[in-house]
This record gives C-alpha cells, structure tokens and sequence, in this order.
C-alpha cells in the first residue's frame, strides 16, 4: 500500500512539473556500432553548440534550451524509435537531424504529418531541396547532387574545362545513400562526354579487393567516392596499394574526415574530399567553447574533438538550427516557439558573411538563402585535400556552385514523381 | 594470351588470398567449436577487443582513461612510453588468456550440460559485453595499427608477371605475410592437437566431456586453454584485419566473412577452415569478375553465401565437417 502511495505520488509529481526548458532540441546521435566513431565528433559538436549557447548567452532570446538524446546506433528501426519516444519530449522537438539517410527516408512521413521539421544537412534525400513538395524537410546548405557536381567541376578546373574521353570511376556504398549520384553523375556523363565507371562496394565495406583490381586494371584518370565508416579507410588504403594518385582521388564529404585518411598515414596525403563548412579551429567562437563548455568540463565527449571535420560539421548543424529559432523567434515575437514556428524560421533562413562573422565563424560557411521554394540553399561547396604532414584536410578552393541546370531538373523531375505518389499538391 | 584470362589469374591469386584472411577468422570458431560445442558469437569482437588492446599497449594508452578522467576530473590518457610491436603482442597474449579465464570461471563453469543454444547465447551475451567494455578501455576512435608489416604492391611479382604476361599482377604485401602467419599457425595447431599431452586432452574433451573428466581430464583447463588459443587466433586475425582498415567497431564485423567458411570447411575440422577459406576466396571473386559487371556488382557477399548454402544441401557436415550420427 505504502509502495504503491509513494508510485502514485512521483507519478503525480512528474506531471505536475513544470517544463525545465523551452526549446527542445532532440539529438539522435550515434555512438555506439560500426559507424559510432563518425557519430561521436558530429554529435559531440552539435550539443557543445548549444551548451555554449546556454552558458554564455543563458539560451537564445533568453529561453534555455532543453537538450534530449537519444542513440540511434545509426540503425534505422531504432531512429524511427528514437524519433516517437522523443517528439513530444519537454514542450515537443523542434528539429531532428538524424545523421542518416535510412533514417531520414523513413522519418519524412512522418514529420510531414507530425508537423516537426527535419534537417538533413548534406545528406538524406536530395529533391527535399524541393519546399513545394517536402514542406517539413530542409537539405541546406548543399546535397548528394550538389556534391556530384562539384567534384566534376572540380575536375573540369583541372583539365581546363575539357574532360570528354576521360575515364571517372565511382566507388560507392551500396546503399541509398552510395547510389544517390549516380543519376546526376550519368547526366553530367552525357553533358561533358566521360565515361563513368559504377564500382558498388557492399556493407561494411572491409574487403574492396575485386574493386580496386577493376581500378587497376581500367585505369581511369579520376575516382569518386561515396562511402561511410570502415569503407572509407579500407578504399584509402586499397587506393594507396594500387598506387592510385591520391589527388585524383576525391570523397563526398562524408568521405573526408580525419579518420578516413588517418589509417592510412602519410600515403594518404593528397587525398581530396568535398565540403559544405570551413574546418579547423581557428576561430574566434572555439576560443568560446572552450572556455564555457571544454574547459568548464561541460562538452558533451572528452572535448577532444573540438576542431575536427565532424566536429566542426555537427557545430555547423547546430548553429543553422540556433539561427532558424533566431528567425522564428524574431518573425513570431514569442521566443518560446513550437515546431511550426520553427520550419517558418527555417524557410526563411539567411546565412550572410556578416552574420557568421558576427558569430565568430567568419568564413566558415557558404552565404544561402532558403525559401519556401528552395529548402536546400544556393548549391555551394569547396574542394578540401589532406595535408598528412599536417595532419589536416585544408581547403584547396573557393566555395563554388553545382550545375544548377542539371540539378534543377533533376530536383524537379524526383519530387514531381514523389508529390504523385504520396498524393501531394505541390504549393507554397 | 587473351587480357580476361590474364585478368582471370590475377582474380584468383587475390581470391587464394583473401581466403586465407577469412580462414583466419575462422579457425578461432573452429578450435572453441571443437573442444566444447560451443558457436562462439563473439569471436569477431574478441578479435576487435585483441586489436584495439594491442594498439593501446603499443602506444601506451590508459585503460578506463575516459571514465577516470569522468569521474576524478583528471586528464591522463596515456603513460608516456611506447613499447615495441612484439612485447605488446605478448603483454596482449596476457589479456588474451586472462580474458578467456573470466570468462570460463563466470560464464561457462556454470553452464556444463547445458543445451547448446544455451550456450550460443551465452556467446551472444559476451560478444555485446566485449563490445562495451573494449570500447570503455580504450575508447571507439579508429586505431592506426603499425606492427611493421609489410603493405602495398609485390614489386617482384608485378615485375615477374609483367615480364612473362605483359601485364604485372597485383599481389598485397600484406596478403603474402597473412598466408605464411596462416601455414605456420595452422601447422602449429594440428602439431598441438595432434602430439602434445594438452592437445590429446583437448581431443579427448572434444570426443566426449563426461568419458575426459572421468580420466581425469580437467575440463577447466581444457577450456580455458582452448579460450586462449582462440584469443591468440583472434588477436592473429585482428592485426591482419586491423593493418588494412584500422583498428575500430566494423573489425567485430568479420566474423560474417567467416560464416560461409564454417559453413563449407565444417565447424570442426582445422585443415577446412582453410580449405573453405581458399573456396570461397576464390569464388566469391572470380563470380564478381565474370558475372558481376552484368547484374551491377557487390556480389561477393551474396555469392559466398549461396555457394555455402549449397553445400549444406549435399553435404550438412561441411567438406571436412564430421558426420552426425545419432543412435536410436
């Protein structure tokens, strides 16, 4: 009886209790599983964003944010678990960035009916850029077609615009994520006249040799890669035995952090891969992080992350989701937002130079503006390359944009078909 | 000679090669199977564990440093020395056999008699524990491991087929010392099983644990010795493994590579680990060399399966599997 009084009173106590925070960010992070030590540096940046958003400012507009993870393990069951159990978490989630396009796949319904929006931040699935179609999605500031296109743009640069006859190979997980270039990559094919060589590579990806013997034995003059986890380091090293030039060697950005080029040591330098974010740690808001969330023993890891690719990419993530609620906050004139109020700031979010500088991330981004037609940015990106002598990818070139032409089309052509399907009318 | 056939013969050298990586992994499975009956699961993470504690001796990493640091405030993560590839196997060999005496005193002791799926999850249950605790030891950043074996293209292979065919095959460096690591262990082993007082004993417990004990055979021993030749398999297999992909989560992975060997060489047979190994090596990539470029590729997995599968059709017991016989 005793027992059963004291389950009644915590039970009504819990309901009683007022929200402790406001803004309710959901991290579905994962740091568990083969993919965990890429899920650890994201996950670690995205929450030190906010954490130093809570201690240094006490929150954004003066609400606190409330922040809730949940681990995925990158599996897409337990994503789609993680997403129910937390969606109504505090005063309810504003934004999930799943870091997973399995994941995202299965989560667009259901945001789409739950009205909470979705940020896939380079990945995902691509024609969302398409807001007419995908309100409740949003892919800025660039995505996998965008990244097909700049890695051809940056071999036409190489080549001074003349690529016809040339050999590309495509190394790729054999996933959705691995096959989501293929279709830009066979129109860029017809458009400037190579030959594009497909080379899918199954999970994990830990034996590569069949694909690296094809490579050897047709040598073309560029390969591409779309791979994730051991996939990575496995082809680096494969490319390394064959003695594949490493600068012709070139990775989405998913294929280029510190721990794709790492195992293979210093045969790796050279290597390229393409990126939507500045990297490094040069940077007046990391003089920040340390003080009020390394240094205050706050960081969500051990704080030795700080300044790596992932890293730096899920801070990136973090602060476009801080500045959405900025926009939000600012257009609706409450600062306590819900989830709907949140997608308007995300529609009409505007990254310029002088407002990332004004962050302390000068240069650290490419300018975009969303809209309700185009949730996925302007198409910007750069080439970075690794310097293994300095144990850093840096950046090789100007953020610079993809085929618009092409992918426009594409864009419009996949989200059309989906629209159909899903019996939506595309609107604004 | 025609390029595909040339081609052919490169595919089936790499194949051989790769077979003998996946007999490696195999073989572990194959001594605990044989001495107690057990489908060890966790072979793959006891490779992974082997690997990642190999790399934190050499580099004379903490264990625990993230959770001391967590919950004393202090910031240590490494001791300051660096020792040398070969001590750290041995100091790693040392975990290894004290590994399997835990394991043997708080999991298996207790489970005598027991059904065997009881057992495989047993395994199941040890294989997520391994996870975890690998992982909370020496942390889940990707390990660089340098023993200082040799990687990278055969210079003198490349140049002799070149000279005869026009066209230098690629043969890994890595591969060749992975083969002779694999000769020499499996002839240790068989000489073990074969000639050697605890080797009989391993045997004679394999043939029938109740007729051993009443001999005076210790089982405890026995298993406990045969736990550690499995982690010595295990840490062989991690270093080949780890060389080429770094030392990190996926490794635990292998041991789905190893699945198909089993299934063709038998669970219980030393010589068909490697011969299932060689098998399904050589299939695996000359059917995604001839077939493979006309139904897309990344056929391998698929392929190595399907051929296991039929064996176990026509021959459930493996090619060198020992046929079960039951009594009525």
């Amino acid at each position: 009886m005793k027992q059963r009084l004291m389950t009644a009173l915590a039970a009504a106590m819990l309901v009683a209790s007022p929200a402790l925070a406001e803004l309710t960010i959901v991290d579905t992070s994962y740091r568990t599983g083969p993919y965990g030590a890429n899920g650890i540096p994201f996950s670690d940046g995205y929450q030190d964003y906010f954490t130093l958003l809570n201690e240094r400012d006490g929150g954004i507009g003066g609400e606190k944010i409330n922040l809730v993870e949940c681990e995925t393990g990158y599996n897409t069951e337990k994503g789609v678990e993680c997403y129910e159990a937390t969606k109504a978490a505090g005063n309810g989630a504003l934004i999930y960035q799943p870091l997973s396009t399995g994941i995202t796949y299965q989560l667009i319904p259901k945001v789409s009916a739950d009205g909470i929006p979705l940020h896939t931040m380079g990945y995902g699935r691509t024609s969302a850029k398409n807001g007419e179609v995908f309100k409740w999605v949003f892919n800025y500031p660039a995505n996998y077609w965008d990244g097909a296109s700049h890695a051809i743009t940056h071999i036409l640069d190489l080549n001074g615009g003349d690529i016809n006859g040339k050999k590309i190979s495509l190394v790729y997980h054999n996933s959705a994520y691995g096959k989501e270039p293929i279709r830009t990559l066979e129109e860029l094919s017809k458009k400037h006249g190579f030959e594009l060589i497909l080379l899918p590579v199954d999970h994990p990806g830990q034996e590569q040799k069949s694909q690296w013997l094809q490579i050897r034995r047709d040598r073309p003059d560029y390969v591409l890669m779309w791979g994730w986890g051991v996939m990575n380091q496995v082809a680096i090293q494969e490319a390394v035995n064959i003695r594949f030039p490493m600068e012709n060697f070139i990775g989405i950005w998913w294929s280029g952090s510190e721990n794709d080029v790492k195992p293979a040591g210093d045969a790796a330098n050279g290597y390229k891969a393409l990126t939507f974010h500045n990297l490094g740690d040069e940077y007046p808001l990391y003089d920040d992080m340390r003080k009020y969330v390394v240094d205050a023993g706050k960081a969500a890891g051990a704080g030795d992350q700080v300044g790596s690719v992932l890293y730096n990419r899920g801070m990136y993530a973090a602060m476009l989701a801080a500045e959405a609620i900025k926009t939000a906050q600012e257009m609706h004139g409450v600062t306590a937002i819900n989830a709907a109020q949140m997608r308007d700031g995300m529609e009409n979010l505007e990254m310029t130079e002088a407002k990332m500088t004004a962050l302390g991330l000068p240069n650290f981004g490419p300018e975009f503006k969303v809209t309700c037609q185009n949730h996925g940015g302007n198409g910007f990106g750069a080439v970075s390359q690794w310097d293994a002598a300095a144990g850093e990818f840096k950046l090789i070139t100007d953020y610079f944009q993809s085929d618009q032409e092409i992918i426009s089309a594409l864009v419009a052509e996949d989200s059309a078909a989906f629209a159909a399907e899903s019996g939506i009318t595309p609107g604004c | 000679m025609p390029d595909q056939l040339i081609f052919g013969m490169e595919v089936v050298l790499n194949g051989l090669m790769a077979g003998v990586l996946y007999a490696l992994v195999a073989l572990g499975f194959v001594l605990i199977y044989k001495a107690s009956g057990i489908f060890n699961y966790a072979q793959g993470v006891m490779a992974l564990f082997a690997a990642m504690t190999l790399v934190g001796m050499m580099e004379g990493r903490v264990p625990f440093s993230h959770l001391i640091n967590a919950i004393f405030g202090t910031e240590i993560h490494h001791f300051g020395w660096h020792l040398p590839g070969l001590a750290a196997v041995l100091l790693t060999m040392v975990v290894m056999v004290a590994l399997a005496w835990v394991v043997n005193q708080l999991i298996f002791r207790h489970l005598v008699n027991q059904e065997p799926i009881i057992l495989f999850m047993a395994t199941i249950g040890l294989a997520y524990f391994l996870e975890g605790f690998g992982d909370m030891m020496w942390g889940s950043d990707i390990k660089k491991l340098d023993v200082g074996l040799p990687q990278g293209i055969n210079l003198m292979i490349d140049e002799t087929t070149f000279n005869i065919f026009g066209y230098g095959f690629f043969i890994d460096n890595l591969d060749l010392v992975a083969t002779g690591v694999a000769a020499l262990l499996v002839i240790a082993l068989v000489i073990f099983a074969q000639y050697s007082k605890q080797g009989r004993a391993m045997r004679a417990v394999a043939d029938d644990h109740q007729a051993a004990l009443s001999v005076g055979i210790s089982l405890n021993f026995i298993w406990v010795m045969v736990w550690s030749l499995a982690g010595f398999v295990a840490l062989v297999a991690g270093i080949m493994w780890g060389t080429k992909s770094g030392v990190q989560f996926s490794l635990s992975l292998i041991a789905l590579k190893a699945l198909p060997v089993l299934m063709l060489g038998g669970f219980t047979s030393i010589p068909g680990a490697i011969v299932g190994g060689l098998i399904i090596g050589v299939g695996e990539k000359l059917f995604e060399f001839t077939v493979g470029p006309l139904v897309g590729g990344a056929t391998e997995n698929w392929f190595a399966y399907v051929l296991a599968l039929i064996f176990l059709v026509f021959r459930p017991q493996g090619l060198f599997g020992e046929k079960i016989i039951e009594r009525v």
